[in-house]
């Protein structure tokens, strides 16, 4: 005799729901119940969850119904999502396995001064550059270069097709307050949900062995600032100047590549360090769905409990995080000097 | 009279959710603070009715939040008007597509703003030669004429600075030569001296109309500053709350307000230096001069120089000229008389 019986008894709902509790599978708590020979053990007035009801109808789910129904949907669903994802995004993996080989194949007498060279064109300046130098070379002396180089080769192509991807995303929300309202919450979704959550989803769509897996999870992580930032961006130009470029006739490309995107820069520029810094923080997660790098010996730090390993290769990302932040930093500042406020 | 260079007929504006809604109660004479209280809309113009002479500097004037910048952003097209009639050169405005509007904006008007809104990235050579460099011409068409320009406003050799390393005055210098490069026939002035130093700012009017003298475009001029207006219009319109309380030649104005909103502008102003002889002289009508004149004048001069001519004395009598023309005479105590406003008779209606 389950607590909700009297209530779809009143209801009338007796003949819908067929006979109690009959065919219906056990619950843990009905076996525990059951071998404690104590029926009347649960609480006086539980909670109307969907177990407890279904003890009084079987017509009603169960909650393992509600996720075996989720899991059957998006299996059901897997092979029209793959025949779709699967050649759009296999472009993904081709550039983070050709990257990959790239950055390994080149010779560190090679790779280094091209690196070094980077960091001088984007900041100009002479102490992060020397900065950027002391600390590869001390990556390489303790043997960690090359898992520093797969990272980086990661970061490099999920950084440039975040920026490829969010910049129109960006000009498009500027444009559309409607697009706006749309778009926010999604970008808020993808910025708050924990990142295990939606490796979930991408787990089963895609296998572990192909690189686009975790290119999509940095991708979707890190892409969020350079949109927000773009749009913002766009939106903060002087509302002046917009009108003086609409005085003198500009059509909305001209405005957009003369006016808009100049005024933007700045701001924009502070979404990619953001989103390098974010495709960082998420490449080392992204280790545990087979993403090569240093974040793999911090895994293994974590799974073997060497210590010593993972605070190696700990130390190695934050090099590696401070040079990347050091870079584009002064870069942006760079870009913000010749774009003089009035 | 010729054709005017720009006409407005029948122009409204009301900003808000549905302007058009609420058309038939401005009609019918709701004011801007019942229609704000009543229906949540503002009433920015009011049935303006305005003639825009070719070659002619045609100054706006009112107290902040009249509804000038309204009125003058309607000549482009960057506000919509809510009705009426936009015709530039005989070609009705409103009429116009969206690249219609856009050969307007680049072929016959330029424009020159409060806060010169100059691109601040790119330099002043760069921001002179915008308007070219936007209808598609070369970068050697640009940068000729725009240097040209420069020179003519006084910025030879500041060509590659940056906007934002130059005084506010030389800043719409800069404005004002892009303006000049677009070479249109209109150009549109709002409020362009007003953030400047008086000093600055008299030297720029000084320019404007060195500048006039040798371009004859059609200008229009937004000001709140009654010298200014004064110095500059050869058409002034008065507008209150969007609506024109009076418009016409200014020294007209000035001797007959018609309304206490305008008597109370030109109440605290230097009559002397505004008023000139042509607007105090007694027009010839037979020919007659009188024979104790103490000398010629010209119709220009004005009634401050008069003064100091006649060395205060109020019996002198001089005969005008315009060139070689004799076309009046002027009577120093007609002078004196003018130099006092006109006080209106009934205080109590002014209601601003
Ligand atoms: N976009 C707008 N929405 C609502 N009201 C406006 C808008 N633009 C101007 N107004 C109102 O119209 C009136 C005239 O404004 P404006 O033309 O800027 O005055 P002025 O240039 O003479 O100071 C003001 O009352 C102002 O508040
Ligand atoms: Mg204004």
């Amino acid at each position: 005799m389950a607590f909700y019986d009297k209530l779809f008894e009143t209801l009338g709902l007796s003949n819908w729901c067929g006979v109690a509790g009959e065919g219906a599978p056990l619950s843990m708590a009905d076996l525990m119940a059951q071998a404690s020979g104590d029926a009347a053990s649960g609480p006086f007035f539980p909670f109307p969850s969907l177990d407890n009801l279904n003890e009084s109808c079987s017509a009603i789910l169960q909650s393992r119904d509600v996720t075996k129904g989720i899991e059957d949907g998006f299996l059901a669903a897997k092979p029209a999502l793959k025949s779709v994802l699967d050649p759009l995004t296999q472009p993904l993996s081709w550039m983070l396995d050709g990257a990959l080989w790239l950055f390994e194949a080149t010779p560190w007498f090679i790779m280094i001064p091209v690196l070094v060279g980077i960091s001088w064109y984007a900041s100009r300046s002479k102490p992060v550059t020397i900065f950027v130098f002391v600390a590869i070379m001390l990556l390489g002396l303790v043997d960690h270069y090359d898992v520093a180089m797969q990272t980086l080769s990661i970061i490099f192509v999920c950084t440039t097709i975040s920026v490829l991807l969010g910049v129109p995303i960006g000009i498009a929300m500027s444009k559309s307050d409607r697009l706006q309202k749309f778009t926010v919450p999604v970008l808020d979704l993808l910025q708050t949900l924990p990142t295990f959550v939606y490796l979930i989803p991408l787990i089963f769509l895609f296998s572990v062995t192909e690189s686009k897996l975790y290119g999509i999870a940095i991708i979707l992580y890190a892409i969020v600032p350079v949109i927000r930032l773009t749009d913002l961006g766009i939106r903060l130009v002087d509302q002046d100047v917009i009108e003086a470029a609409d005085a003198f006739g500009m059509n909305s490309k001209q405005k957009l590549m003369r006016v808009q995107l100049p005024l933007a820069l700045p701001n924009i520029m502070a979404g990619v360090n953001q989103t390098i810094m974010m495709s960082l923080a998420m490449v080392v997660i992204a280790s545990l769905v087979s993403a090569p790098g240093l974040g793999v010996n911090v895994l293994r730090g974590i799974r073997n409990l060497e210590l010593g390993v993972g605070i190696v290769a700990g130390i190695g990302i934050v090099l590696l995080a401070v040079i990347l932040d050091r870079v584009s930093k002064a870069a942006l500042s760079r870009v913000d000097m010749t774009h003089v406020k009035h | 009279m010729t054709e005017p260079m720009v006409s407005l007929r029948g122009v409204y504006k009301i900003f808000g959710q549905d302007g058009a809604s609420v058309m038939d109660h401005v009609k019918n004479g709701m004011g801007k603070e019942e229609l704000l209280a009543e229906h949540k809309h503002v009433l920015g113009l009011n049935d303006i009715n305005v003639d825009m002479q070719a070659g002619e500097i045609t100054v706006v004037m009112g107290l902040s939040g009249s509804g000038k910048s309204t009125l003058i952003r309607h000549l482009n097209r960057l506000i919509e008007p809510t009705a009426g009639e936009i015709i530039v050169q005989g070609e009705d405005v409103m009429q116009l597509s969206e690249t219609g509007l856009r050969e307007v904006r680049q072929q016959k008007m330029s424009m020159v703003f409060q806060k010169f809104a100059l691109l601040p990235h790119k330099t002043v050579l760069q921001n002179a030669g915008m308007p070219l460099s936007v209808r598609g011409e070369d970068a050697e068409v640009c940068n000729r004429e725009a240097t040209k320009w420069l020179d003519r406003v006084g910025l030879a050799g500041f060509e590659n600075h940056y906007p934002a390393q130059l005084s506010g005055g030389m800043q719409q210098r800069v404005g004002i030569a892009r303006a000049l490069t677009a070479n249109t026939d209109i150009m549109l002035m709002d409020e362009a001296f007003s953030a400047l130093d008086p000093l600055i700012r008299t030297d720029m009017q000084d320019l404007l109309l060195e500048l006039q003298k040798e371009l004859h475009k059609t200008i229009i001029f937004i000001t709140h500053d009654l010298d200014e207006a004064l110095k500059l219009a050869d058409h002034l319109v008065i507008l209150k709350d969007g609506y024109v309380v009076q418009q016409g030649e200014p020294q007209h104005i000035l001797l007959n307000p018609n309304d206490p909103y305008i008597e109370d502008f030109v109440s605290d102003i230097n009559r002397a230096r505004v008023l000139r002889v042509r607007s105090v002289m007694t027009p010839l009508s037979d020919g007659a001069v009188p024979d104790d004149a103490h000398g010629d004048v010209d119709v220009d001069d004005t009634l401050e120089s008069m003064i100091a001519r006649s060395g205060g004395d109020t019996s002198h009598a001089y005969v005008v000229k315009d060139g070689d023309e004799t076309v009046g005479t002027l009577d120093m105590t007609a002078l004196v008389r003018a130099l006092v406003p006109r006080v209106s008779s009934d205080d109590g209606t002014r209601n601003y």
